[in-house]
């Protein structure tokens, strides 16, 4: 595999950029493999690529049923924090936020990791009061935080609207610097690249149809393309995986909902941050194409669809257009949806199951991307040593029927 | 936007006069101090989340304010069957 870099690019463009090597190959699958991830979103991508680098293990397929990051990995709005409120998850995400930034350099392939700070606006005295609370403990737990107040959040984007006679008025922020935005496809497919040239097999339009158990141990998987034997099996489906673990007589606390998004028209920069109300479900950045890039809530049914109702949209632009009266006449150019895995904790799974050899990682809902690489690393841990990450540990099935929930919604809520 | 027929109301109306509010059918547990907590921690969290035929319960928040069960596609976003609590779906895909 020939190194990015400037030179190549150079050198390439010599040639009009017509004979770039691939960037993976295509195998067809083998009889078996050592560990079979399904799902080849960010995190499945990112939990093979560490479980080659770090564990050894390089006898894996990837096994995807459409194509590599067609899932909610290319349909979200990339924000990336760290500033949850428990030490668990605080210490989860921050633990993804360290990796993302030496991501492009350790992959050698640019993920446009941008680190342009991430606002999360407060519009009464208990969004203010949580906020605090929040801030401080992300203080304790080392994360960057600070709280702002309506001129601070003013002087950092001076386009929102910072009357206090709306319905929503900006009183404050809580403001995570180090926070931003990445480029989504680029980290799957950084991701794909490093794990292909380590020796994983990714195998698209192959979708799994059963997970084949016998007394009690996983076996291998049926899929479309024939039965693929396997020691280990570990399920990367967000949105599926209730689906997937049905498959293994598996239940999952789990309801899968739409999320939708869209972007604007290109405009020229207008805001060079990250604002986020989950008081009124909107958030917004600036892509660098010049896109505005805007993100809903949920919708409250249960949706496999990949779209949501009208209704949801028209709600969050409504909000947009109040906090940002100049936005009201930009054309919105595409909108989508993706299915999220809620859990009612608001918080990840990423566990060993009942069936030896058989593991999950889903449940990120509304907010995994930002955590791709953190939890491609930590659940790679698990799978090697068939033993929670200490940072997973807290993170098992188990916490349902024990009763040791970590409540994020208020940080995680439905903004990201 | 979906559709629904309020069983109560008799007339379809729009999706934003109703709320959500889950799967249906989950009956309380009869006594419930004789459950363990894995029994518990299933009937507070666990739900069916199929992808296909699913019955769950609506509220007419905006309207005759009473609750009722619809089944609908999760995955076409299809809606089979309206009916009042406390009745049984006649839609179930073969199940019951
Ligand atoms: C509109 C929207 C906005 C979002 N915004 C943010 C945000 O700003 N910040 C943030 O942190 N998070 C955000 N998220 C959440 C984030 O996108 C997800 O948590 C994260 O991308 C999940 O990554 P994944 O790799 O687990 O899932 P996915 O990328 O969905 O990958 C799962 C893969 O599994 C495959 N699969 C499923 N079933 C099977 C099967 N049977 N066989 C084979 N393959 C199968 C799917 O095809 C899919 O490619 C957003 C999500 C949406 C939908
Ligand atoms: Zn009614």
């Amino acid at each position: 595999m020939k190194k990015y870099s400037g030179f190549s690019l150079f050198k390439h463009s010599l040639k009009h950029h017509e004979d770039w090597q691939k960037a993976w190959r295509s195998p067809r699958p083998k009889k078996s493999y050592d560990v079979i991830i399904v799902g080849g979103g960010g995190h499945g991508l990112a939990t093979a690529y560490y479980l080659a680098k770090e564990h050894g293990i390089t006898n894996i397929a990837v096994v995807e049923k459409g194509y590599l990051g067609g899932g909610n990995t290319a349909r979200n709005t990339t924000i990336v924090r760290s500033n949850y409120l428990w030490d668990e998850a605080s210490k989860l995400y921050d633990h993804a936020l360290d990796l993302w930034y030496g991501l492009s350099q350790d992959l050698n392939y640019n993920v446009m990791f941008s680190s342009r700070g991430v606002m999360n606006l407060g519009h009464n005295l208990q969004d203010m009061r949580d906020i605090e609370r929040r801030v401080n403990a992300n203080r304790l737990n080392g994360i960057d935080a600070a709280v702002l107040n309506t001129q601070e959040v003013k002087e950092i984007v001076p386009i929102i609207n910072d009357s206090q006679d709306i319905r929503y008025p900006v009183l404050g922020a809580s403001w995570q610097k180090t926070g931003g935005v990445a480029r989504h496809d680029a980290v799957a497919w950084g991701f794909a690249r490093g794990a292909d040239q380590l020796g994983v097999d990714l195998i698209q339009q192959c979708e799994v149809t059963d997970i084949v158990v016998e007394q009690g141990a996983v076996t291998g998987v049926q899929t479309n393309q024939g039965f693929i034997g396997a020691k280990k099996v570990a399920c990367v489906t967000a949105g599926n995986s209730g689906v997937v673990a049905a498959m293994a007589g598996i239940r999952l606390p789990l309801e899968s909902h739409p999320l939708q998004a869209l972007v604007s028209e290109p405009i020229k920069p207008i805001i060079d941050t990250v604002v986020m109300s989950n008081a009124v479900h909107a958030y917004v950045s600036q892509s660098d194409k010049g896109d505005l890039v805007i993100g809903a809530g949920i919708d409250s049914y249960n949706g496999y669809g990949q779209r949501g109702s009208f209704h949801v949209v028209e709600h969050t632009l409504s909000a947009i257009c109040e906090l940002f009266p100049m936005f009201s006449r930009v054309r919105m150019n595409r909108a989508w949806g993706g299915v999220v895995d809620t859990c009612p904790d608001a918080c990840p799974i990423i566990s060993k199951t009942r069936v030896d050899g058989l593991y999950f990682n889903c449940g990120w809902g509304t907010g995994g991307f930002k955590a791709t690489p953190g939890s491609g690393h930590v659940f790679a841990h698990t799978v090697a040593h068939d033993e929670p990450h200490p940072l997973a540990k807290p993170f098992t099935i188990d916490r349902f029927n024990t009763g040791h929930l970590i409540d994020e919604h208020g940080a995680a809520g439905v903004a990201h | 936007m979906l559709h629904i027929y309020c069983p109560y109301c008799e007339e379809m109306r729009e999706e934003e006069e109703f709320s959500y509010s889950g799967e249906a059918h989950i009956a309380r547990p009869l006594d419930p101090e004789s459950l363990t907590d894995a029994e518990w921690g299933d009937y507070v969290f666990f739900r069916t989340n199929p992808r296909g035929l699913h019955h769950e319960m609506w509220n007419h928040a905006v309207g005759c304010r009473r609750y009722f069960n619809v089944t609908r596609n999760t995955h076409t976003y299809e809606i089979y069957e309206t009916y009042k609590m406390g009745e049984q779906p006649t839609v179930t895909g073969g199940k019951s």
